[in-house]
C-alpha cells in the first residue's frame, strides 16, 4: 500500500502548528507535503480564488490550498474555536474549515479545537490518526512524542529571544501574527529590511505564552482573542527595555484593527502601524522604516 | 446631585422599547439621540480606526453627539465578532476627545455579566431595584415581540399599499402607543389594535408577486441609514421583501434556530461561523428552495463573519441558478450607485420571470 500524503499549506495554522503537525506524522510514518515559500504565483491565485474583501493572509491560505490540492491525498486544516472562556479566535478561525470544504474538492483531514465545549488539541491529533488508520494508542503516543520535541524547540527560541533584549544594538519589538511576520511575501521582506538597517528584532510571539496572556490585561480588560492577547502582551514585559514598536498586520485584519489601535492609544513608546496589502511595492515601507528607525536611535543617542 | 442623562445608540426603531425600558427602571433622563445623519458618519469616521466595521463608525457618531448634548451614561451591547470588543476602544477614544462619562457595557468578553452590571446601575440610581427591572424587562421584550410582527406584515406588504405613506403612518401611531404602555395587558390590546387596523389598509396585491429575501450583517439589516433604505427602495419596485434578522430573532430565537440552520444545510457547513453566517448559508438554501425569486445579502465593509459566509452563498445560488447580490455598504457609498444596481437586479429577476 502507498503511503498517505498529507498536504501542509505553509501559512496561517502552520506558523503554530506546523513542527508538531511535522513531527506526528513523521512518528506515524505518514509523508507529508509542505507548499513552498509564498511567491507571486502562490499570492496572485489566493487572491483570485477570494472574496476580495477577505484579509490578505485568508487570501494566502487559499493560494498555498490550491498550489497542494493535487498533490496529496488530504489537507490539514484544523478549526479552532477558542482556547477556553475570552480565549477565543478571529471568526475567519471557524470559518476556515467550511470556506475549503466549499472551495476545494480534495478530502480534508480536520479537528476542532473548542475547550469550552471540551474538543481540545489532544483529542483532534487522536482523531486525526485514527482517521489515517492508526490505533489510539500509537497516535495518542505519536501527539506527545512531538509535543515533546517541539516543546523544547520553542523554548530554546523564547530564550533566545529574551536574550536579545540585552543588545547594544537599537531594539525594535515587532507586533503581529507569525503568520504575517514570517510570511515570505507579508513580513519577511519587512524584517530582511529591518536586518539590514542593523535593528535588534525582537518577535512579540515568541514568549511563554501563558505570561503574555495575562500581562495583556495590563493593556485592554476586555481582549477575548487569544492570540491578540498574546501578541499585545508581550509590550508590558519588555517596554523599559526597547526602544519602539512595529504594529505590523494585513488588510482588513479584523481583530488587529481594534487592538492594536487601543494600544497605539495606551503605549508611551515611539510606534509605526504598517499595514500590508497585496501590492507589491515595498519602496513606501521603506521610506516610513528608515524614518521611523533614525527617530529611535537618534531618541537613544540623547538618553544615554 | 443632578439627574444623570443616559443615551444609547440606534438602530432601526427599537429607539422606542430601550427608551421605554429605561425610563421605567432609572430614575434618569433618557436621551435618545438625535437620528443618524450624514454628519453622525462623518464625525464616526473621522475618529475611528481606518478598517474597522461600519456600525462602529455609527455607534461612535452617535455617541459624539449624545455626549455634545450633554449626556453622560452610555450604553453599549455586544455581539460574537469584534461587536464584542467595540466597548473598550469606544471609551477610550471618547476619554482621549476629552468628554467625561460613563460607559455601561452590556455584554463583555462575549458574555453577559449580570452583577457588573447590576453594580453599574446601582451607581447611576442608588433606588434601582431588580424585580422592578424584571418585570419592565418581560414587558419589553414582548413589546420587540409585537414590532417585529407587525414589521414582518409590512414589509411583506409595504410595497402594493394604495395610499402612499399608510403603512408607516399607522406604524409610528402604534409606536407612540406603545411607549405609552402600563402593563402587558394594555401593551397586548394596543398590539391588536393597532395590527387589525394596520390589515385593514387597502392593498392591491397580485397573487404571484416578486420575492426578494434579505439577508446578511445585522447592524446593516435593521438600521435603514446604513443600508440607505434599502427595503423602502425594493417596496417601491412592488416587491415582496423577506428578512429574517431582527431583534427578537437575535435575542430569543437564535440560539435554537442556529442548530436548525446547521442541520438543514449541513452538506455545506459543518460549523458555527461567527456571528450571523451560518444563518445566512442556511436561509439561503430555504431561500433557494423555496420559490423566491432573488437574494440580497447586505453587509457593511470589512465584515469578517459575512466575508467568510459570501463564497459559500456564492456556491449555493449557482447551484440553485439563483440571483444573487451582494452589497457592502461603507461610511462613504453613494446612494446613486446603489440605486443603480438595484435597479440592474430588478431589471433582472423580473425578466427571469417572464420566461
Amino acid at each position: 500500500m502507498d503511503k498517505v500524503k498529507i498536504g501542509i499549506p505553509r501559512s496561517i495554522h502552520y506558523y503554530y502548528y506546523g513542527d508538531l503537525w511535522i513531527s506526528f506524522f513523521k512518528y506515524l510514518n505518514c509523508d507529508v507535503i509542505i507548499s513552498p515559500k509564498t511567491n507571486r504565483d502562490i499570492m496572485n491565485c489566493g487572491i483570485r480564488l477570494a472574496t476580495d474583501e477577505m484579509c490578505l493572509s485568508m487570501k494566502n491560505l487559499l493560494g498555498h490550498i490550491d498550489y497542494l490540492q493535487d498533490k496529496c491525498d488530504y489537507i490539514l486544516i484544523p478549526r479552532i474555536d477558542n482556547y477556553g472562556i475570552s480565549n477565543q479566535t478571529c471568526t475567519n478561525f471557524l470559518a476556515i474549515y467550511d470556506i475549503v470544504h466549499n472551495l476545494f474538492s480534495t478530502p480534508i483531514l480536520s479537528y476542532n479545537i473548542d475547550v469550552v465545549h471540551h474538543q481540545t488539541e489532544k483529542q483532534g491529533m487522536i482523531q486525526i490518526g485514527e482517521q489515517l488508520g492508526f490505533s489510539k494508542k500509537q497516535s495518542k503516543i505519536a501527539y506527545l512524542e512531538a509535543c515533546n520535541c517541539v516543546w523544547k524547540n520553542k523554548k530554546l527560541a523564547i530564550e533566545k529571544n529574551i536574550q536579545k533584549l540585552k543588545s547594544i544594538k537599537s531594539k525594535v519589538l515587532l507586533v503581529g501574527h507569525p503568520y504575517n511576520l514570517y510570511d515570505e511575501m507579508i513580513g519577511n521582506p519587512i524584517i530582511s529590511f529591518l536586518k539590514k538597517m542593523d535593528v535588534e528584532i525582537i518577535y512579540s510571539n515568541l514568549f511563554y505564552s501563558e505570561m503574555t496572556n495575562q500581562a495583556s490585561k495590563q493593556l485592554s480588560n476586555e481582549l477575548y482573542w487569544k492570540f491578540n492577547k498574546e501578541n499585545i502582551g508581550s509590550i508590558p514585559f519588555v517596554q523599559n527595555q526597547i526602544d519602539g514598536i512595529i504594529f505590523l498586520s494585513t488588510f482588513p485584519c479584523g481583530p488587529d484593527s481594534l487592538v492594536n489601535e487601543l494600544v497605539m492609544r495606551k503605549i508611551k513608546l515611539p510606534y509605526l502601524n504598517l499595514i500590508l496589502d497585496d501590492m507589491d511595492g515595498m519602496v513606501g515601507f521603506e521610506t516610513r522604516l528608515e524614518s521611523f528607525i533614525d527617530i529611535i536611535q537618534e531618541r537613544k543617542r540623547k538618553h544615554v | 446631585m443632578s439627574k444623570h442623562t443616559i443615551s444609547f445608540p440606534h438602530m432601526g426603531n427599537y429607539s422606542i422599547p430601550v427608551y421605554y425600558l429605561l425610563t421605567h427602571i432609572l430614575n434618569v433622563n433618557v436621551m435618545i439621540a438625535p437620528k443618524i445623519t450624514s454628519k453622525t458618519i462623518e464625525l464616526g469616521t473621522k475618529y475611528s480606526p481606518e478598517f474597522v466595521c461600519t456600525p462602529f463608525k455609527y455607534t461612535l457618531g452617535t455617541f459624539i453627539e449624545a455626549l455634545e448634548l450633554k449626556a453622560d451614561v452610555l450604553i453599549q451591547a455586544g455581539g460574537g465578532c469584534r461587536y464584542g470588543y467595540y466597548s473598550e476602544l469606544q471609551s477610550q477614544i471618547l476619554e482621549d476627545l476629552g468628554y467625561q462619562f460613563t460607559y455601561i457595557n452590556l455584554v463583555s468578553k462575549g458574555k453577559t455579566d449580570i452583577k457588573k452590571i447590576y453594580h453599574e446601575l446601582k451607581k447611576i440610581d442608588p433606588n434601582f431595584r431588580v424585580l422592578k427591572a424584571l418585570y419592565y424587562l418581560l414587558i419589553t421584550s414582548k413589546m420587540v415581540k409585537y414590532m417585529d410582527k407587525v414589521d414582518n406584515y409590512i414589509r411583506e406588504n409595504i410595497g402594493f399599499e394604495e395610499v402612499p405613506g399608510s403603512f408607516e403612518h399607522e406604524n409610528q401611531k402604534m409606536l407612540t402607543d406603545f411607549s405609552k404602555a402600563k402593563g402587558f395587558f394594555s401593551l397586548y390590546h394596543m398590539y391588536h389594535k393597532h395590527f387589525k387596523k394596520i390589515k385593514r389598509l387597502p392593498i392591491h396585491k397580485p397573487e404571484h408577486c416578486l420575492k426578494i429575501g434579505v439577508i446578511g450583517e445585522l447592524y446593516t439589516l435593521m438600521e435603514p441609514f446604513a443600508n440607505y433604505h434599502l427595503e423602502m427602495t425594493l417596496a417601491h419596485y412592488g416587491i415582496e421583501v423577506k428578512r429574517y434578522t431582527n431583534a427578537h430573532y437575535l435575542l430569543f430565537e437564535k440560539k435554537k434556530e442556529v442548530k436548525k440552520y446547521l442541520k438543514y444545510a449541513k452538506e455545506y457547513i459543518q460549523y458555527r461561523m461567527g456571528a450571523d453566517a451560518a444563518d445566512n448559508i442556511g436561509r439561503t438554501k430555504y431561500l433557494c428552495t423555496h420559490g423566491y425569486d432573488g437574494i440580497i445579502h447586505i453587509k457593511s465593509s470589512f465584515c469578517t463573519p459575512e466575508i467568510g459566509a459570501m463564497p459559500i452563498i456564492q456556491k449555493i445560488c449557482n447551484q440553485y441558478d439563483m440571483p444573487v447580490i451582494f452589497f457592502s455598504f461603507d461610511a462613504n457609498t453613494s446612494q446613486v450607485g446603489i440605486e443603480t444596481r438595484l435597479e440592474a437586479f430588478y431589471d433582472m429577476i423580473e425578466m427571469r420571470r417572464k420566461k
